[in-house]
C-alpha cells in the first residue's frame, strides 16, 4: 500500500484527479493508520463506514469526471465541537457523551458539500476549555512528534489537541480546529503544523457546540499554507443562520501565491518578547525576522502597549460568555442528567458530574464577574481593556502591513506539567489572546525545532480579512525555512 | 476583592452547580488566585472608554418573523434523557 502519511491536500487532488490512486484507497489507507495509532487517542469518534461511503461516491464523480468539487475524495478529521448530523458530537464532555445532533454545523456541511470525507471526530479539551488536550472526558491525546513518545509524553496543545495529533501522524489530510484564544494556533505549533484562525465573522458559527461566542472562530489545520487556503476557501462565507458571519465576499485565498513582500512593513511588537520566552523559540523568531527582511520587506518596531493585560481581560470574558452559553446544560432536553429530588436539585447535580473540573471552575468565574456587585469591576472592566487591545492593533497597522510574533512562549510540554496551579497552563495562551481580543486573522507557521527537536511555531497576525497576506507571509517562511 | 465561603455558595448556586463542603475552601483557593490576577486589569486606566462587546461591526438585518423551523417533535425530543408523550420530563414543579 502507498504511504499517505505525508500527502498534501493539493497533491492529493492532483493525484486523485490524474487518477494515480482513488479516495478508497486514501481512505482505507487513513483508516488503518487510526487504528495502528489508537495509543494516541486523537479520534473520539470513528465514522469509518460513512467514510467509505463518501469516499465512494467521490471515485464515482472522478470516474465519470463530471461535478468534481475542490476537495472531492480528502479525507479529514472534524474537530467534535461541529455538530455533524447523525454523528455523535461529544465536545470533549462527559455531558454530550451520549449527544447525537440531527443537523450539521455549517462548517462542516461546506466541507462535505465540496467532496471532504469525513473519518472521524477528534478529540479535544472539554468544550475546548484548555491548551493541552488534558481536560478532555475522553483522555489525553499524545503528541506524535515527541521523540521520546510512549515513555515521557507530551502534550499536543490544545484545545484542537485531536486535530492536530492527527494531521501530524498523518492519520488524516488535514483536519478542522476552533479558536477562542489560540486553540488552533497553539497545537498547530506544538505539533509542526499550519494552523489558520480567520478574522472572526469569516466562518460561520452555526452548529458549532459554543464557548465564548464574540471570540469563536474555526479554522483549518494542515501540513501546508496551500493546504489551509483550500480548506478555508471551502469552510469560509456568509451563512444567515449566523448573525455574526461576514458578508464580505470570500476571496480565492489561493491568490495568496501572489502575495509579494518586497516593500511590504512587518511590525515586531516589543511586548511579545516576553519574561519566559523560550531562547530556542526567540532564536527561530530572530531568524524568522531575518528571512522576511532579506526578501525586500521592512522590518518596522511597533508597540501594542495593552498586550500585558490580554489575558487577565480575556479570562474574564470568555469564562463570562462560556457560563451563558452553558446554561443550556441542565440535563433536560439532551445530553447527561443525573436524577435530583426536585428540578433545581437536577440541574445541580447534572452540572457537577456532567462537566469536568476546569469547565466548572470556569463557569464560576464567569458567574461571579457577572454577578450584581461584580459585573462593572470585573465585566465591564474587561470590555473596556478588550477595546484598548482591539485599538492597539488598529494604531500599529497604520504603521505596518503584518506583525510577526512566537505564537508560543514554549515548544510542547510533558503531559501532567501546569496542572496544579490553572493559571499556568493559562499563560499558554498569552501570545494567541490579543489577536483573538480583536478579532484578527492569524496563523501559526512551523519555523524551526528547539534543541530537543521539538517544532517552533511563529504567528502572523493581518488586518482584518486580509487573509491572503497573512497566508502569503506565512508562506515565505515556509519556503525561506529549509525544511 | 476576594471570595468567601458564603460567596462561594452563593456563585455555586446561581451557576447550579452543586459543591460540595470539602471542595468548597480548594475552589475558594482557586477563584481567589485567578480573580487575584485579573485584578491587574483594575490598573488600566479605562477613563472615557467605551466597552467593546463584539469585533463584529457589520449591520444585522431583521429577518421576516416567520417559522422556518423543519424540525419535528420526534427529532426535537431524540436527545432528551426523559421522555413521555412528545413532552420533556422533568421532576414534579407545583405541588
Amino acid at each position: 500500500m502507498t504511504n499517505f502519511s505525508n500527502l498534501k491536500i493539493s497533491s492529493a487532488i492532483k493525484g486523485l484527479k490524474n487518477k494515480d490512486f482513488t479516495s478508497l484507497e486514501l481512505t482505507e489507507f487513513f483508516i488503518k493508520k487510526i487504528e495502528e495509532n489508537k495509543n494516541l487517542n486523537c479520534f473520539i469518534t470513528n465514522t469509518f463506514d460513512k467514510a467509505i461511503l463518501m469516499a465512494k461516491s467521490s471515485d464515482k464523480k472522478i470516474q465519470r469526471d463530471e461535478n468534481i468539487r475542490e476537495l472531492e475524495g480528502v479525507p479529514i478529521g472534524m474537530k467534535d465541537l461541529f455538530c455533524t448530523d447523525g454523528v455523535r458530537t461529544t465536545a470533549g464532555s462527559k455531558m454530550l457523551e451520549n449527544f447525537i445532533p440531527f443537523y450539521e454545523s455549517t462548517v462542516s456541511n461546506n466541507l462535505w458539500n465540496a467532496g471532504a470525507v469525513m473519518l472521524g471526530k477528534t478529540n479535544m479539551d472539554e468544550f475546548a476549555m484548555g491548551s493541552a488536550n488534558t481536560t478532555s472526558y475522553f483522555g489525553n491525546v499524545l503528541n506524535p512528534l515527541n521523540p521520546n513518545l510512549g515513555t515521557n509524553d507530551l502534550v499536543p496543545g490544545g484545545s484542537s489537541g485531536g486535530s492536530a495529533a492527527a494531521v501530524a501522524s498523518g492519520l488524516c489530510l488535514a483536519s478542522t480546529g476552533s479558536d477562542t484564544g489560540g486553540s488552533i494556533r497553539q497545537p498547530a505549533s506544538f505539533c509542526g503544523l499550519v494552523g489558520l484562525k480567520p478574522t472572526y465573522g469569516r466562518c460561520s458559527r452555526f452548529g458549532m457546540v459554543a464557548f465564548a461566542s464574540s471570540l469563536d472562530q474555526a479554522g483549518p489545520i494542515t501540513h501546508t499554507v496551500e493546504d489551509a487556503a483550500l480548506m478555508l476557501q471551502c469552510m469560509s462565507g456568509f451563512d444567515t443562520k449566523d448573525s455574526t458571519s461576514s458578508k464580505k465576499r470570500t476571496p480565492n485565498y489561493l491568490d495568496f501565491k501572489k502575495f509579494n513582500v518586497r516593500g511590504k512593513k512587518i511590525g515586531i511588537p516589543k511586548e511579545y518578547l516576553i519574561d519566559g520566552l523560550n531562547s530556542d523559540i526567540k532564536k527561530v523568531w530572530d531568524e524568522g525576522i531575518g528571512w522576511f527582511s532579506s526578501s525586500g520587506a521592512k522590518i518596522v518596531d511597533i508597540s501594542l502597549p495593552h498586550t500585558k493585560s490580554a489575558l487577565p481581560t480575556y479570562y474574564i470574558i470568555a469564562p463570562a460568555e462560556a457560563s451563558a452559553n452553558l446554561a443550556r446544560y441542565d440535563g433536560v432536553r439532551y445530553g447527561y442528567r443525573q436524577s435530583g429530588k426536585d428540578l433545581r436539585d437536577l440541574y445541580q447535580k447534572t452540572r457537577r458530574t456532567g462537566f469536568g473540573k476546569e469547565v466548572k471552575r470556569r463557569l464560576m468565574i464567569g458567574t461571579y464577574v457577572l454577578s450584581a456587585g461584580y459585573y462593572d469591576a470585573y465585566y465591564l472592566k474587561a470590555l473596556k481593556v478588550r477595546k484598548l487591545i482591539s485599538k492597539d492593533f488598529e494604531d500599529a497597522f497604520n504603521g505596518c502591513d503584518l506583525i510577526f510574533t512566537p505564537t508560543t512562549p514554549n515548544v510542547a510540554f510533558p503531559i501532567g506539567e501546569k496542572q496544579t496551579d490553572p493559571i499556568e497552563m493559562y499563560l499558554n495562551d498569552v501570545l494567541t489572546v490579543p489577536a483573538s481580543l480583536a478579532g484578527l486573522p492569524a496563523i501559526s507557521i512551523p519555523s524551526g525545532y528547539n534543541k530537543e527537536n521539538l517544532p517552533v511555531g511563529l504567528q502572523i497576525i493581518g488586518k482584518p480579512f486580509d487573509e491572503i497576506s497573512v497566508l502569503g507571509a506565512a508562506n515565505l517562511i515556509e519556503n525561506a525555512r529549509g525544511f | 476583592m476576594s471570595i468567601d465561603n458564603s460567596t462561594v455558595r452563593k456563585v455555586a448556586s446561581l451557576a447550579r452547580i452543586e459543591i460540595e463542603s470539602e471542595e468548597e475552601d480548594q475552589l475558594i483557593n482557586e477563584l481567589n488566585n485567578i480573580l487575584g490576577w485579573v485584578d491587574e486589569l483594575q490598573k488600566v486606566n479605562t477613563q472615557n472608554v467605551e466597552p467593546m462587546l463584539s469585533v463584529f461591526n457589520e449591520s444585522m438585518p431583521m429577518r421576516e418573523d416567520s417559522s422556518e423551523s423543519n424540525y419535528t417533535n420526534e427529532l426535537i425530543l431524540k436527545n432528551s434523557p426523559e421522555k413521555k408523550s412528545g413532552f420533556f420530563v422533568v421532576p414534579k414543579v407545583i405541588e
